[in-house]
């Protein structure tokens, strides 16, 4: 069971902000799929490993080359909100 | 107006007037949609369509128009993935099928509807509203592609791309009456596709014939560097269009017509089934065991990637900002007001399966049932060419049925899962109608012999007319 306290944490954790009255909402959605989730405990996995991807490629090199980027002002284009060729947001400490 | 027609059907009558005008014809009808299977139309389509004309364009697409699913990113055309969050985003640069679609001559038309950032069954959760389905407006046309499989069904574009994580381009293909193909992961560049859960996902087509989707695959897969998990490996698609399943030996999973299966959707499946044996091919029961664990590990790894992927959007470089006065605040507001309901429930659920202590009992739990659901398809895949069973248990449902309930809307996903976790290619193709609404055939393969898929679609096509049915109002 996942408890309103929880809820309001997670949210921290994944920057999403909920209320009081939201994380009741939350709580009670979200313990409904937890509990569906609780039926893997029935499956026997010792020994089993765990497929993270499908396919046997693991490491993906290319050459160490420079090449050409996007241009500054086109990566900024996005947002109103920069200053001298960089983003600009509030504070962060 | 423009009849109903296949991408054959389009380049001969672009032969016989433009692209200009064809492009223009199905303009005009999507001006009058009665779907809203478009959250933006291209500007520069008919500009585009002109070039195409008067340069001469021998691509084997030229003049073709074609939907993209709006998480497919599009230089210089607004790519939201039906957020609220991406409102106003234009990307900088093409996705990888994009670049091969220009390249062969395609006209795209506009970004089609989903749910918001591909999570769903419904379409219901965009923030531009529900698409609806053509065969009757008052069902959902299937998700999270349903835009895309609605503006092919009703006639708005002969051929588009969707993306499909756990069944997002069959199921809106099966309750619109469409072809749709999950192609092998790693057939196809997901450069430029705006990641939701990136070790499930590929993009795919949707198409009204199985000629078409593999005309499609033929331009848009292949290998790109900047996909660390694209595959190098050639092979020509429409090598595989005959019509021939004679000897092909199909696997029936019975897992696949479990508990809350529709009687019509049943019986319309196995007359297809029937048909093949009429056709040459034989069948047997086959078994896979852990299907029914595979909705819950499907969930967990996909809602757990999600939460990692869908971190970037926080209202710094582009989309929507709230405002705050310092970043976290800002952040966790924007969040909290850019996106809907589905997207947040599944960021915390994520958030909460990868946390300390319980990631063992989740996230790692489900990875492992996942080698599990993988092993099952391949001693099953070991023993027939191909599986076959309905690519969804019932037919569409109606708008508003289940978009309060998210288990519910997750059980619909059943028998399309599987496919992702183990990553095999499969397509879905019409079978017949239950309820007055098309039925999916589904027919999965080994990984990397879509050729053997499409060549069972294909014949399966050829010897009935399921596919050539549509919807009334746009017959």
């Amino acid at each position: 069971m996942i408890t309103k306290e929880e809820v309001e944490h997670v949210g921290w954790l994944a920057r999403i902000e909920i209320d009081e009255k939201e994380s009741d909402e939350y709580a009670e959605k979200l313990n409904s799929v937890l509990d569906y989730f609780g039926q893997l405990d029935e499956v026997d996995t010792e020994d089993v490993p765990p497929t993270y991807h499908v396919m046997d490629v693991v490491n993906v090199f290319r050459e160490d080359e420079v090449k050409e980027s996007m241009p500054q002002e086109v990566v900024l284009a996005n947002t109103e909100h920069k200053k001298e060729g960089n983003f600009k947001s509030p504070k962060i400490m | 107006m423009v009849a109903w027609t296949d991408i054959t059907g389009i380049r001969q009558k672009i032969a016989e007037s433009s692209a200009e005008e064809v492009t223009a014809s199905y303009l005009e009808k999507i001006d009058n949609s009665c779907v809203n299977g478009f959250v933006t139309t291209w500007d520069k389509a008919l500009e585009t369509a002109k070039a195409i004309d008067s340069e001469g364009q021998d691509g084997p697409l030229a003049g073709v128009p074609i939907a993209i699913k709006d998480n497919i990113s599009t230089n210089g055309l607004s790519t939201t993935c039906s957020s609220k969050i991406l409102q106003g985003y234009v990307p900088p640069y093409d996705a990888h099928v994009i670049e091969k679609l220009r390249a062969a001559g395609a006209v795209i038309l506009g970004k089609t509807n989903m749910d918001e950032f591909a999570m769903g069954t419904s379409t219901e959760s965009s923030y531009y509203g529900a698409t609806l389905n053509p065969w009757d407006t008052d069902r959902v046309p299937g998700g999270s592609s349903g835009g895309s499989a609605a503006v092919v069904a009703a006639g708005e574009v002969p051929a588009s791309l969707g993306s499909d994580t756990g069944g997002s381009v069959r199921c809106p293909a099966a309750f619109c009456g469409v072809v749709g193909l999950k192609p092998t992961y790693g057939c196809i560049s997901r450069f430029g596709l705006i990641s939701y859960a990136n070790s499930l996902e590929q993009i795919g087509p949707l198409a009204t014939s199985v000629a078409d989707i593999a005309t499609l695959m033929d331009v848009v897969a292949g290998y790109d560097q900047r996909d660390s998990t694209s595959i190098n490996r050639e092979n020509n698609y429409s090598d595989a269009i005959k019509d021939d399943v004679d000897g092909l030996k199909i696997g029936v999973p019975e897992e696949y017509f479990g508990e809350g299966i529709d009687e019509g959707v049943e019986k319309t499946v196995w007359d297809a089934i029937a048909k093949y044996e009429d056709m040459g091919a034989s069948w047997q029961k086959v078994s896979m065991p852990h299907t029914k664990y595979a909705l819950a590990a499907y969930y967990i790894i996909a809602m757990s990637e999600a939460s990692s992927n869908l971190a970037r959007f926080d209202g710094t470089r582009y989309g929507f900002r709230a405002d705050g006065d310092n970043w976290h605040v800002m952040a966790s507001k924007t969040r909290a007001e850019g996106f809907g309901d589905e997207v947040k429930r599944r960021i915390l659920l994520g958030t909460y399966a990868l946390s300390a202590g319980y990631h063992d009992k989740y996230y790692l739990k489900a990875l492992k049932v996942r080698t599990l659901v993988k092993q099952d398809f391949d001693k099953a895949l070991s023993e027939v060419d191909v599986l076959m069973g309905p690519t969804m248990p019932t037919p569409a449902f109606k708008i508003g049925e289940k978009i309060d309930d998210p288990l519910s809307l997750y059980l619909a996903d059943v028998n399309t899962v599987p496919i992702n976790l183990a990553g095999v290619p499969s397509i879905s193709v019409p079978c017949g109608f239950a309820d007055k609404m098309p039925v999916g055939l589904q027919i999965v393969g080994k990984h990397f012999d879509e050729n053997t898929i499409l060549r069972a679609a294909y014949s399966f096509e050829q010897n009935t007319d399921h596919h050539t049915k549509r919807p009334e109002e746009v017959a």
